[in-house]
């Protein structure tokens, strides 16, 4: 409220005004004051020549509770320093070398960190409800719409802008311009084209080719039909050389099922089993999750993402779910050593549909 | 001079000097909040985003956006010895390794959940409440972009990891991506790098996760802000609030105080469940392979109805020259999603249009007092909410002992039925809420004494609404009729927007929306008690003291309806 | 005069008690303890078998046929082997109550003896996998890595990453795994019980069937660093808590920091 550009203001307030403690000499009286600040601009109440009434009561009206209230808060106030201490103090004194030094650390912290908010919460709304005085005061809105004269006024200034500026008048210009927007809009998307090769046909295959053993997935140890005998049993297998490819596996991987003699039948292609052991994809059809849910009893390969049901002896059709196409089937038979390899890669695209799939 | 003078000739002086802020802020400390529980649901959103930012933060100072594979060594036991990405290790750091770590992580990842629950109920309250009416329509528009940024910004951060969990995520991501006519292939590979998983996706994703979309929703809520302090917050129906006012508190000290209060609410919240219960534990889910997945896999609860829609639907597949179309795929990732996102963004023009209505709204409406709006609404939380449930049925079907098929079964059908037994049945409670208020108007709050009448008949003696209540029950606004609608006359010509087949539409569609329960008890058959019939009050004994005249009640069904 | 006598007439006494508790004493050492031998001797004694067909005849023929052939109710258990007589009943599937869509696990009907007599006698009918030893279930010296490799490529689709079970179809489910002792995890591999896929000895080597049982075991071990761990379910059981505790407790500070203020007498 001082005004240093003019030192010499007006003199001293008259007598009747408002107490006020120290001012400087030269500030103009606090009841002026509020009307310079004053509601011209309709923010307040009443109009800009009266002094303003105070707006917000000094105390609250029941002084006793506001001092039980005020020795709680102060309480809750002392117990969330308290906490926020302990809080450095737990994490300069608890080290980690374990999970269940994890544990402890994590609740002292947690505890502490959760007290020292609460209490802060807690303390500050009893202060706003029980310290601070109880307000209600109204503010009136203004229609948000400017009045017709603003308007006009905006609408003068924008066209004879536009005027002065010959956009309208001038095609030539007006049409080059958009024109050389055009081309810079597009650069952008076009410097993207880098974000990945085009697909071309490499969805079309995998991995999987002629003679390429089944390997066991984590042991990565090649399997026989000998070594795979009891009917019911289902393994995981990837293709020899890809254990490491994470990008060749989510195409190639696949699992092999024994079934007893006399299960088997179309449409699985008899001629890729050996053994009355067949091999399917394990890329659902659906969204591409693995599709690796086998029920011994029922024969069942369900999709545990949105339960697509395959039926494995009968070429993996689909009995129930969202999946439009049946699990894709390895052709599959035996190397000189005895193991399960594949005879060439799978006969059609695994995973989900795709456009160009056809 | 006191320290406060002192302050604010001093520094106050200084920025004033600089920027002329004096009356500004005066302004700004004047105003008004009104208040209502559930004007703090929007802080919780806002609440949270910040504490996302400070934690987040924190993490980005450990994490390794990177896919580089590494053999585990930390503190951590049972995966000693496993390959996994470095984004993988290095949250099994922060988590194991750094002090703190696993709290942050933890805070980090409920107060993501307890952003986007926050802003579904937010949402919420805007809609049921009508405060998304003019002049607030840009503001709503606003919050459905932050809605969407906030599904984005969860998928992506949940997805940093790289654990087993999410991973499968991503790869459902990529099948759906595959399952786009014409561009879905380009798309994958454009997003992935080429054929999934890739090895930079969880770079990419880490910095739309950081810098992009924070960017975007620290721009929008600053705006969502702005605008509601520029055009004041709407206020519940009450003695003394108008269209024209605001009645509360002012800004300064009390409604700083108590938002102050209410974060550090939500930090305590957070911190506490933090504290006592475990999220997103990814040790328990081991790193990402392509090979495996885990039986009850879900994604975290916002993108639970898509889940749930993609389970949901049958096998449908074209195959037709040579293409593939796969709507099995297609139609669960769009319908849902667009369906409400779309009918959300435009449904404040939608019902401009229909009820012609061009007001400004300052006051909120009671849910009962819009029946079909509010039937609209639950019918929606009713079809989302299946598709919610039936995201996590394998779980449901584990824990309640249901056949795993019939629960998809169930939601079939409930997925149409659900949703038109909500709208009948809220309407009906809402005109029903509608009917008792107009009884409580017109006959007074039951006392609960008993008078003899000297004719020996028993009556109850009521009261008249005291005014509070009776502010709160009379605060309608029905809405303008519609010109040329059912209370033209037959010779006019009706105006512009009313011609036509559309013009039909419009009546008709006005019709159903603005039924309600008029207080005057004219109109749309629900007049007084007689139906059209009589004079609407059925013989009642006398010198009952009743809280209004139930005026001319005609009951005449021909009467034009103030609705 | 002279003192004839040199013994006492309890002497003779002290020294045939002597030379019993001698005799006792050697006797006892060269026999050993005298219990049944039947769980350490490599093939099972006709003791055995015996006394498990008995309890056989009387608990599971009415069901498995006398021959343990199967009627309509039960399967044959000619080849199953004692690992799968002992997952059965030492998981209290079998005998089974009733025929549901799946047999729960419930508090076993036959002690540890019983459960070798009635998995000896199986055995002898027509062979197949037999009970693992202790040391072939121990995790000492295991590959935790490989252990998580197999387990999470092959067991948790049924049974979840964390051993919590799922759903499976038409009624059945992958029972959770948190009460599993490590001889049962290797019988029920070995065995494939029910819905679950047999994992042989060929297919999933003894050492890496140790191999899970070691990381199901740690992992089920592990303390919950977090917080309560929820059912360790995952998002479905977070999102819960997150509207039904999270958001309502901010509801109910919201309430309470906007609530009218009741008129005091003061004012």
């Amino acid at each position: 409220m001082s005004n240093p550009s003019a030192p010499d203001g007006p003199p001293d307030e008259p007598a009747d005004a408002p107490a006020a403690p120290h001012r400087v000499i030269g500030t103009p009286p606090p009841a002026q004051a509020r009307t310079l600040l004053g509601d011209g601009t309709g923010d307040g109440t009443g109009d800009g020549a009266r002094p303003a009434p105070r707006d917000l009561p000094a105390d609250p009206q029941n002084l006793r509770q506001a001092k039980t209230a005020e020795r709680i808060v102060a309480a809750l106030f002392i117990l969330s320093t308290l906490a926020s201490i302990g809080f450095i103090a737990a994490y300069v004194g608890l080290e980690l070398n374990s999970v269940d030094s994890v544990l402890r650390s994590n609740l002292a912290l947690g505890t502490s960190m959760s007290v020292a908010f609460l209490a802060l919460a807690v303390g500050a709304t009893i202060w706003v409800r029980h310290i601070m005085p109880n307000v209600e005061l109204t503010e009136q809105r203004h229609p948000l719409a400017s009045d017709p004269e603003a308007r006009e006024a905006f609408a003068e200034t924008f066209a004879e802008g536009a005027e002065a500026s010959q956009f309208v008048k001038r095609p030539v210009l007006r049409r080059t311009l958009i024109a050389a927007t055009v081309p810079l809009a597009v650069a952008p998307i076009v410097l993207l084209r880098d974000m990945g090769p085009l697909p071309g046909t490499t969805l079309r295959h995998t991995v999987w080719r002629k003679g390429m053993r089944l390997l066991k997935y984590g042991a990565y140890t090649p399997i026989s039909p000998g070594e795979f005998s009891s009917p019911g049993g289902m393994i995981t297998v990837v293709p020899d050389g890809y254990q490491d490819d994470p990008d060749a596996l989510a195409s190639a991987t696949s699992i092999i099922i024994k079934f007893q003699p006399g299960l088997l039948q179309p449409p699985t292609v008899m001629n890729w089993t050996v053994d009355n052991i067949v091999c399917y994809s394990k890329i659902c059809t659906h969204v591409g999750c693995p599709a690796a849910l086998y029920e011994q009893t029922t024969h069942h390969i369900l999709c545990p993402c949105h339960q697509s049901t395959f039926d494995a002896p009968r070429g993996a059709t689909v009995l129930f779910g969202p999946a439009p196409r049946p699990l894709p089937q390895l052709p599959i038979t035996t190397d000189a050593q005895g193991y399960l390899v594949a005879q060439s890669d799978f006969h059609e695209p695994v995973g989900p549909s795709y456009w160009e799939r056809g | 001079m006191t320290l406060t003078e002192k302050l604010l000739e001093g520094t106050g002086g200084w920025l004033d000097d600089r920027f002329h802020g004096a009356k500004g802020f005066r302004t700004l400390f004047r105003k008004i909040f009104p208040d209502h529980w559930t004007f703090l649901l929007g802080e919780i959103a806002l609440y949270s985003f910040i504490i996302l930012l400070l934690t987040g933060t924190f993490l980005t100072l450990w994490f390794q956006p990177s896919m580089t594979e590494v053999v585990y060594h930390g503190s951590y036991t049972p995966l000693h010895g496993v390959r996994m990405s470095e984004a993988y290790a290095s949250t099994l750091n922060i988590s194991f390794d750094v002090r703190g770590g696993l709290l942050m992580r933890q805070i980090h990842h409920w107060a993501a959940d307890l952003f986007v629950a926050a802003i579904l109920v937010h949402m919420l309250r805007i809609f049921f409440t009508g405060a998304y009416r003019k002049p607030r329509e840009v503001n709503w528009l606003i919050g459905i972009v932050m809605f969407t940024l906030a599904l984005l910004e969860g998928l992506f951060g949940y997805s940093l990891p790289d654990d087993l969990l999410s991973g499968t995520g991503l790869r459902i991501t990529e099948g759906v991506l595959l399952g786009i006519p014409i561009v879905g292939t380009y798309l994958s590979f454009f997003l992935f790098g080429g054929t999934f998983p890739g090895n930079v996706i969880i770079p990419r994703l880490y910095i739309i996760h950081v810098l992009l979309i924070p960017g975007l929703l620290l721009a929008l809520i600053s705006a969502h802000l702005f605008i509601m302090f520029w055009q004041k917050h709407t206020q519940m129906p009450s003695k003394g609030r108008t269209n024209t006012n605001v009645v509360g508190a002012p800004t300064y000290p009390y409604f700083m105080a108590k938002t102050g209060a209410f974060f550090f609410f939500t930090f305590a919240v957070l911190a506490l469940a933090s504290t006592f219960a475990q999220i997103n534990p990814i040790w328990l889910y081991g790193p990402y392979t392509p090979v495996a997945i885990s039986a009850g896999s879900q994604p975290d609860f916002y993108m639970g109805f898509l889940e749930g829609s993609l389970r949901i639907f049958p096998s449908w597949t074209w195959d037709i020259f040579g293409h593939t179309i796969a709507w099995n795929v297609l139609i669960p990732a769009l319908l849902p999603l667009g369906l409400i996102l779309t009918g959300a963004a435009l449904w404040p023009f939608i019902e401009q249009w229909i009820t012609g209505d061009r007001r400004e709204h300052h006051v909120n409406d009671r849910p009962r007092n819009v029946p079909t709006r509010t039937a609209i609404g639950m019918a929606t939380i009713t079809f989302y909410g299946v598709l919610w449930l039936e995201g996590a049925n394998d779980v449901i079907a584990d824990h309640l002992n249901i056949s795993l098929y019939l629960t998809t079964e169930i939601a079939r059908y409930a997925i149409f039925i659900g949703p038109a037994v909500a709208y009948f049945v809220t309407k009906r409670i809402c005109l029903g809420l509608q009917r008792k208020d107009l009884h409580l108007l017109e006959h007074g709050v039951e006392t609960g004494i008993i008078r003899q009448l000297p004719s020996g008949e028993y009556i109850e003696e009521t009261r008249p609404v005291d005014e509070d209540g009776r502010a709160v029950l009379e605060a309608r606004r029905p809405p303008p009729a519609l010109p040329g609608g059912p209370d033209a006359a037959d010779e006019e010509v009706p105006p512009r927007a009313m011609r036509g087949g559309l013009g039909r539409v419009r009546e008709r569609l006005n019709e159903v929306l603005t039924e309600s329960v008029p207080l005057d008890g004219h109109g749309n058959g629900y007049g007084g008690h007689g139906n059209g019939h009589g004079d609407g009050h059925p013989a009642e004994p006398a010198a009952i003291p009743s809280g209004e005249a139930a005026g001319d009640g005609s009951g005449d069904d021909q009467e034009d309806g103030q609705a | 005069m002279s003192f004839t006598w040199r013994r006492r007439p309890a002497a003779g006494y002290a020294v045939v008690l002597l030379g019993l508790i001698l005799v006792g004493a050697i006797y006892a050492a060269i026999t050993g303890s005298g219990e049944s031998a039947a769980s350490t001797t490599p093939t099972a004694s006709q003791a055995a078998i015996a006394k498990g067909q008995q309890i056989f005849d009387l608990t599971c023929a009415t069901c498995h046929g006398l021959q343990a052939q199967g009627t309509a109710v039960a399967p044959s258990l000619i080849g199953v082997g004692s690992a799968a007589v002992y997952f059965q009943t030492s998981t209290g599937r079998m005998p089974a109550k009733a025929t549901d869509a799946e047999n729960d696990r419930k508090t076993p009907q036959l002690n540890p003896l019983e459960i070798r007599q009635v998995g000896a006698y199986i055995q002898s009918l027509g062979g197949g996998p037999a009970i693992p030893t202790p040391a072939m279930v121990s995790t000492i010296g295991a590959n935790l890595a490989l252990g998580q490799a197999l387990f999470t490529a092959d067991c948790a689709q049924c049974h979840n990453f964390d051993g919590a079970g799922g759903a499976l179809t038409y009624g059945k489910y992958a029972p959770a795994l948190t009460a599993s002792t490590p001889t049962q995890i290797y019988t029920a591999m070995l065995t494939g019980p029910e819905a679950m896929p047999v994992f042989n000895d060929t297919t999933i080597t003894p050492s890496e069937k140790r191999d899970v049982i070691a990381y199901v075991t740690a992992v089920r071990a592990t303390p919950n660093p977090g917080g309560f761990s929820l059912g360790r379910v995952g998002p479905v059981t977070e999102g819960l808590v997150a509207f039904l505790g999270l958001l309502f407790f901010m509801v109910l500070a919201a309430m309470w920091i906007t609530a009218k203020h009741r008129k005091t007498a003061d004012e």
